[in-house]
């Protein structure tokens, strides 16, 4: 079973700072990353790839140093790898995101399965996966959680909702995206690592994927970032430091006279 | 043809109209008084119940537009994006926004995407800008540290998600009168390559942590899984829902549906307790939207404390007994 994953590196969330002037991420001088339920969709490719057989395609779109992600996830185990990164890709929005990436996948053609993070942590959105389904016009389901079984043309899968867990069967080739309890990703091993480290990645540019001019970036992105803001988080709430048995009580009675205030209780 | 009117696309389950319905329809009321156009509502199922179509229009609906087989019962990806493609194109609204709970979350991304527009997700925030008339986004981003004003100038529909339970829906007003229309759709359209063979609901006290009203969430100064117990206690006297910090879930005091935060869920209840639970900012962007939060952390420095509306610094060994005997003493109080 041939698989892909759509990877994204992103910024140790703690401490980004946004350009003023484009409202894009300033991504110089911060420590990147896998973004983290990528690692589920790394691990499951790598598993299904060792049942299964087949070949496990890592991409990425990112500037230059989104290498690295490539090249973790080959070290935790993934067969190869392509990078997506020109300067016209900068700035995509999720719509120009998925075209890309989807577009890449054409390219790389003969695929069953696809399996993307549900989210990335810095954008947060959830749909570019969704999104690369739909330029492929695959069949694809989101928050998977299990996948239960691997059929010759389909998938048994169980999908996180709400107020549980739905079972589906999906028809291969499909589109996945997966949540935390899907599995325990492994860590790079040490051969996994200079196997990697010695890969030559191909770079995929606009030309390589056949993508049309006018779906790429910023300029291609249907949404504009007109304003950037930071909010005011603080609540300035009062905190008390009780300490004793009587303080305590105190501590306790203002909870309550809190919730009382709020009709909560 | 030109774009208007905006639309919200309802939910429903086992053909009752879900409340996050009626949130959208407040935002979209606001919306569609401030551009001067109709309010539609859309809702896909197998039978609806009538009274909860009529409820739409009585908390704001102009119209409502529902299309009803039972390929709807429940939400699939393609028969609902084609469902919904298809009645943007007969109808072409100006804005379409959806709840981003799991279904609005994976059919819009799709929608988007068939559309040739631009999707933003899960806002706090939706206005109108004078001149333009243009829908103006607002959503938190990068871990909750920004908040991002984000415009679809030239595409339409402009489309959006919105947090679930960051409103609430408006009174019902009786007088307020709207027309029901039944669409139907050409059933090549309603195909599905993806097939529902079953469903387990969750069995948890409180039920749905992003349905809850009540949380109470705990993390690992826990110390232990039998520790755990109390939040479970504290969580009954309120009829609240459990939830937990990440640490929490990969220690194995609750499963991953009860995890708060960018890599679990978000959640917008009316109080939120967090106790032991220093506050990531992962965990913070997960509970940003929540009315009141309630801070309990032997650290007086956590971060948690910047977000509280209330806090006690102190070891939860100490305050949870006290805490759980007063509220006990409280409730028999009131029934009494």
């Amino acid at each position: 079973m041939n698989i892909i994953v759509p990877i994204k590196q992103v910024p140790e969330t703690s401490n980004v700072k946004m350009d003023a002037v484009t409202g894009t991420m300033v991504r110089e001088g911060v420590e990147s990353i896998i973004n983290p339920l990528d690692l589920y969709a790394i691990e499951a490719a790598i598993q299904i790839r060792d049942t299964q057989g087949g070949m496990s395609t890592v991409l990425s779109m990112g500037p230059p140093k989104a290498e690295l992600a490539i090249k973790e996830a080959i070290a935790m185990g993934c067969d190869t790898g392509i990078l997506l990164s020109n300067k016209a890709f900068a700035g995509a929005d999720t719509w120009a995101t998925s075209y890309v990436i989807s577009q890449a996948i054409r390219k790389l053609g003969n695929f069953d399965l696809i399996l993307c993070g549900e989210r990335a942590t810095d954008g947060d959105t959830g749909q570019v996966g969704p999104g690369i389904a739909a330029w492929l016009d695959i069949p694809f389901a989101t928050y998977i959680s299990a996948i239960v079984e691997i059929r010759p043309e389909s998938l048994i899968v169980e999908r996180m909702v709400e107020s549980g867990y739905e079972t589906l069967e999906i028809a291969l080739p499909c589109l996945l995206t997966v949540v935390k309890e899907l599995n325990y990703p492994r860590l790079p091993t040490l051969r996994g690592n200079l196997r990697a480290k010695k890969m030559i990645l191909e770079v995929w540019g606009p030309t390589e994927i056949d993508a049309l001019t006018e779906n790429l970036g910023l300029q291609g992105s249907p949404t504009r970032v007109v304003k950037i803001s930071t909010p005011q988080v603080a609540r300035n709430g009062e905190v008390v430091q009780p300490k004793d048995e009587h303080e305590i009580e105190i501590a306790v009675d203002g909870l309550i006279n809190y919730l009382q205030s709020k009709e909560i209780i | 043809m030109s774009y208007t009117d905006v639309w919200i696309l309802g939910e429903q389950e086992d053909g009752k109209v879900k409340l996050v319905s009626y949130e959208l329809l407040k935002r979209g009321r606001a919306l569609a008084d401030k551009r001067g156009v109709k309010l539609v509502a859309i809702m896909l199922g197998k039978q609806i119940n009538t009274e909860g179509l009529q409820e739409l229009i009585h908390r704001g609906a102009d119209r409502v537009i529902v299309v009803e087989s039972p390929s709807l019962e429940h939400f699939l990806p393609e028969p609902y994006v084609n469902t919904f493609l298809c009645l943007i194109q007969r109808y072409q609204p100006e804005i379409l926004i959806a709840s981003a709970t799991t279904t609005g979350r994976t059919v819009m991304p799709a929608l988007a995407v068939k559309c040739n527009t631009g999707l933003t997700a899960d806002c706090t925030d939706l206005d109108i800008e004078n001149g333009t008339g243009c829908l103006i986004q607002t959503r938190p981003a990068i871990g909750g540290n920004i908040l991002a004003t984000i415009k679809t100038p030239t595409c339409r529909p402009e489309m959006a998600t919105v947090r679930p339970h960051s409103n609430k829906p408006l009174p019902a007003d009786t007088t307020h009168t709207g027309e029901i229309i039944y669409e139907s759709i050409d059933p090549n359209l309603l195909k599905s390559r993806v097939k529902r063979l079953g469903f387990k609901a969750n069995i948890e006290e409180g039920g749905s942590i992003q349905d809850a009203e009540i949380i109470i969430a705990g993390g690992k100064g826990f110390k232990k899984s039998d520790n755990f117990q109390m939040i479970h206690e504290l969580a009954g006297i309120f009829g609240a829902a459990v939830g937990a910090s990440r640490d929490a879930v990969d220690l194995g005091w609750a499963t991953y549906p009860h995890q708060v935060g960018l890599s679990g869920k978000t959640v917008s209840p009316k109080l939120y307790i967090a106790i032991a639970i220093s506050g990531s900012v992962q965990h913070l962007a997960g509970i940003k939207t929540a009315e009141n939060i309630i801070a309990i952390n032997s650290d007086p420095d956590a971060q948690i404390f910047q977000v509280a509306n209330y806090g006690i610094a102190a070891d939860l060994f100490e305050i949870l007994p006290v805490l759980i005997g007063k509220l006990k003493a409280l409730k028999q109080q009131k029934s009494l």
